[in-house]
């Protein structure tokens, strides 16, 4: 199969993605939809890396597994001592600071 | 290309890393020496973490202060050797087999980087402001960062004189990612420096001690934002490599000019798609824009500086700028020079909204910490149009803007701990009224820094904004500059506005009053007006330095 398909499948989950952050209004929806985003990276990185032939792709997809494992603990750290203190993780509640 | 031929380059390259494991297998060198900035802050920050597990609670402030100190004072020793060897001019090098770039620009940056943490590690420890509670004296971090705001649990953690000690080795971390930021030679430790500096960031926004669930809806703002700007920034790594067949600066850099020797069959289909090129290197951009808070990626900029802790804000606020353009320099300047003519319109615009949208929506704002992050909108676009100029003197300006921009911003932000009323730091305009009848020294300080802000001669700021304009006016972007004046007499105007309000309106009876600081923040404040002055009146041999540092190694 042709690897330029894949690029093309992870622009749009890359899409769906970035459409999910902009219109959820729950946190922890919102995250799952950057972790998304960062999956069709890693596809993209993938699929590149096999229409070249050389392996950076690849590596740079494990390193970008390792920092979205971080970027779980912290989300989820503070999103979880948001929901604690307010019994509520949508994102159009926390408004105490505008304009 | 057909996919029998991508099939057979793939394991023709499978065979040749697999015919003899082992042989071809050569260990990396890495440049221990030129890297030691780095390591020594990265290993405080390990060893700070053993401490919050290892030493008793009683100590761990103590300690923790100490290490801190002492790995940021060592790491600055450091680049201070590693320049007075020459790494930044004439011995300027790719050290870690071509992740780090060790030359003036970095070496430069990284100096300032930790100069600022180092007083803004000051203004983190100050334990004098608050009122000591059960007898114990606090720092404006959360007793326990996890317990819920106004819980039992959160009672008992104060009683018992809890602090969260762990923002010294949380900073530390932070600051290693900012420190390699600048320096980063490939997209691959661009994007590892990014989320090492980002993410105890957005943890620090969450641990203050008064206004908790403003704190943490900053820290939820931030993190959501960020982790969406920096997927951003990842895809466009990701279309990037496609286009080039690697992530190394240089490699992309000579793709990019056409520059390239021999070219890889495997590689000929995609290093003529400019789409790939174009949108690869606007999603780094963007990605890049929204660290720095650049017009229209600054939404999240007002919201976290405000609920942040504000000695936190101070270090954001300072030290992510100096880091984030220095790797938006390194990346036009050493990348993508080839798409100087492509990017410029767009750049223009970012500039000219950047400065002109900072200034004005700051004139409406009613809170100290909102003004100041809109101002440092503002300062962005400023610094933008230097960027813009794609001139030697464009790198040294924006080089020298930024050192002096960040040592005010820290101060001002030092000055903002200062002045407090029952609920904590008093922030809103209408309590500032007045201030400079009650409490001279404070106010004075502070409208020394609003001056620098605004770009008086003989302070600081004007040295900067005059060297960025001249740049950018020799770079051939005179539209911008007369932006730039604009915006600035924008700005000046809402600056003066503050020093009216404190010395010549009434202080009102229920005003704040300025708490008296341990020489730590006082350090902190002292040196922003050294700066501030000594760089406004004698700023020669200072540009002389960042002009001498401002050549990329490639």
């Amino acid at each position: 199969m042709n690897p330029v398909n894949y690029l093309y499948l992870a622009a749009l989950l890359f899409t769906i993605g970035a459409s999910g952050v902009l219109i959820r209004r729950n946190a922890i929806v919102v995250f799952m939809c950057v972790e998304l985003m960062l999956n069709a990276c890693n596809l993209t990185l993938v699929a590149f890396s096999r229409m070249h032939g050389n392996l950076d792709g690849q590596i740079i997809a494990f390193f970008t597994m390792v920092v979205a494992a971080a970027e779980v603990v912290i989300g989820l750290a503070i999103i979880v001592s948001l929901f604690r203190s307010r019994h509520s993780a949508s994102v159009d509640d926390a408004s105490l600071m505008k304009l | 290309m057909s996919a029998t031929a991508v099939h057979s380059l793939w394991t023709m390259a499978g065979e040749v890393t697999s015919a003899a494991p082992g042989d071809r297998f050569t260990a990396p060198t890495i440049e221990y020496a030129q890297l030691a900035p780095v390591l020594i802050v990265i290993g405080a920050a390990v060893l700070g973490i053993l401490v919050e597990a290892f030493v008793p609670r009683r100590a761990r402030y103590t300690t923790q202060v100490f290490l801190t100190v002492v790995a940021i004072a060592a790491a600055f020793a450091a680049v201070v050797g590693l320049a007075a060897d020459g790494y930044a001019t004439k011995n300027a090098q790719i050290a870690a087999m071509g992740a780090v770039a060790v030359d003036g620009p970095a070496l430069f940056l990284q100096g300032t980087i930790l100069l600022v943490s180092m007083v803004s590690v000051f203004t983190f420890a100050e334990r004098r402001l608050d009122p000591a509670s059960h007898g114990n004296r606090v720092d404006s971090f959360a007793a326990q960062a996890g317990s819920v705001p106004g819980s039992d649990g959160e009672k008992a953690a104060v009683k018992a004189g809890f602090t969260t000690t762990e923002v010294f080795p949380l900073a530390l971390f932070s600051v290693a990612g900012m420190l390699v930021f600048p320096a980063a030679n490939d997209l691959l430790t661009l994007f590892i420096a990014l989320e090492v500096f980002s993410l105890p960031l957005y943890l620090l926004c969450a641990v203050a001690r008064r206004k908790r669930l403003m704190s943490q809806e900053a820290a939820v703002k931030y993190f959501l934002l960020g982790a969406f700007s920096s997927a951003f920034l990842l895809f466009g790594i990701a279309l990037l490599y496609g286009y080039a067949g690697t992530v190394s600066y240089a490699g992309i850099g000579d793709v990019v000019d056409g520059s390239v020797q021999q070219i890889d069959p495997a590689l000929a289909g995609t290093m003529g798609n400019d789409a790939l090129l174009l949108i690869g290197a606007a999603m780094i951009l963007m990605g890049l824009l929204f660290k720095v808070g650049a017009v229209p990626f600054h939404m999240w900029t007002p919201d976290v500086y405000q609920g942040a802790p504000t000695p936190v804000t101070g270090f954001m606020a300072a030290a992510t700028k100096v880091a984030a353009f220095g790797a938006l320099l390194r990346l036009l300047y050493v990348v993508l020079p080839g798409l100087t003519w492509d990017l410029r319109p767009v750049m223009w615009g970012v500039a000219i909204v950047t400065m002109l949208g900072g200034a004005i929506v700051a004139i409406t704002q009613t809170d100290i910490k909102r003004l100041l992050a809109y101002s440092s909108i503002a300062h962005a676009g400023f610094i933008l149009a230097g960027v813009i100029a794609a001139s030697p003197e464009g790198i040294s300006s924006v080089l020298f803007y930024l050192a002096v921009y960040s040592f005010v911003t820290v101060g001002a932000f030092a000055v903002v701990t200062l002045v407090r009323d029952a609920g904590g730091e008093a922030t809103h305009l209408s309590k500032w009224a007045g201030l400079g009848r009650r409490s001279p020294l404070t106010a004075a300080v502070f409208a020394v820094f609003l001056l620098s802000f605004a770009g008086i001669p003989l302070t600081s700021g004007f040295s900067g904004k005059f060297a960025v304009f001249k740049a950018a006016a020799d770079g051939g972007a005179s539209g911008l500059v007369v932006v730039g004046v604009i915006s600035s007499a924008i700005a000046a105007f809402f600056y003066i506005r503050v020093i009216v309000l404190m010395f010549f309106s009434e202080p009102k009876a229920d005003g704040p009053t300025v708490a008296v600081p341990s020489p730590l923040t006082m350090t902190t404040i002292a040196v922003g007006v050294a700066v501030t002055l000594v760089l406004g009146l004698a700023p020669q041999y200072f540009l002389d330095l960042a002009s001498q540092a401002g050549v990329f190694v490639r």
